[in-house]
């Protein structure tokens, strides 16, 4: 399989994604699924500006990244699907059970979110859903960079950091 | 020195980068407190956009120096230049390029020259100068 990561940030494409994730897994290719910014241009072109020239990014809806999706998974290069919402890689996980493993690499600071790590903050319906696609048998990690130690999703919701 | 330096500049960065490179600056200058420093750490991209904002806005300055250009401070502030089109922004930051800056702002002793109204420019020839400081010695 060619995507080495599927990652929740909310950041989306920025330095942990494109240099702490991309250098060690020599990623060649993001697919960034995220309803608005492929309605956006001006927010591909952000995105954009944000990676080297050797790594590609692909932009994709929730609704057409179904069937590209195939075809980045028989991609020989490294690769990284990246969302910036909990419930946007639900869907994901619902159209492709290839999916197997879910890194959540950072989802911050909103009204309504308790903090479980340093670096994820979740509401009581986002919680819920990572424990669907854990019940799904998908493996879920919290995880914001390689060199840190992956947390499981019991662990993780079982967390109460002060903010 | 005045006791109420003249901000000229925002210096945002993962981590602790803006209180390093800040604190280099002061080493070597003593003038580390015309700069204010900004990290991304714990905050989300909308919060991280509304403090560096406030803080141009607290300051008065409108130049903002960031790490990484994939770094989510450089997002930030590039969305906030789409409302906010007297932002210049300068990404791949070092001290050296902080310290062209700053003097280029600046006369004698600290005094400031221009009323800080051509920051753009000035960053613009800090940032050439800066890049040519970048060497490697040794095979």
């Amino acid at each position: 399989m060619s995507i080495q990561l599927y990652r929740i940030d909310d950041r989306l494409i920025h330095g942990q994604v494109v240099v702490g994730w991309g250098q060690p897994l020599g990623l060649r290719f993001i697919v960034l699924v995220d309803d608005d910014v492929a309605a956006s241009d001006w927010e591909q072109e952000l995105y954009r500006m944000g990676v080297p020239p050797s790594m590609e990014v692909h932009f994709h809806s929730v609704a057409d990244v179904r069937d590209a999706l195939e075809g980045y998974l028989s991609d020989v290069r490294p690769g990284m699907l990246l969302v910036g919402r909990v419930e946007t890689m639900q869907q994901l996980v619902h159209q492709h059970p290839e999916i197997t493993r879910v890194n959540v690499g950072g989802v911050h600071h909103a009204e309504g979110r308790a903090q479980r790590l340093r670096y994820v903050f979740l509401t009581p319906d986002e919680e819920d859903v990572l424990r669907e696609l854990q019940q799904r048998g998908v493996e879920v990690t919290g995880q914001d960079v390689p060199s840190a130690r992956p947390v499981a999703l019991d662990e993780l919701l079982s967390s109460r950091q002060s903010a | 020195m005045s006791d109420s330096p003249v901000i000229v500049a925002v210096v945002a960065g993962h981590g602790r980068f803006a209180d390093g490179v800040l604190s280099a600056v002061d080493q070597i200058t003593g003038r580390g407190g015309a700069f204010v420093a900004v990290s991304n750490t714990g905050l989300g991209p909308t919060d991280l956009e509304a403090l560096i904002v406030s803080a141009l806005d607290r300051t008065g300055a409108r130049v903002v120096f960031t790490d990484l250009p994939a770094g989510s401070c450089t997002m930030a502030v590039r969305r906030a230049q789409r409302a906010r089109s007297d932002i210049v922004l300068v990404t791949g930051a070092n001290v050296a390029v902080l310290m062209e800056f700053l003097f280029s702002t600046e006369g004698p002793l600290g005094t400031p020259v221009g009323g800080l109204s051509d920051v753009g420019n000035l960053a613009r020839v800090a940032a050439e100068k800066a890049r040519g400081t970048l060497a490697v010695f040794g095979s």
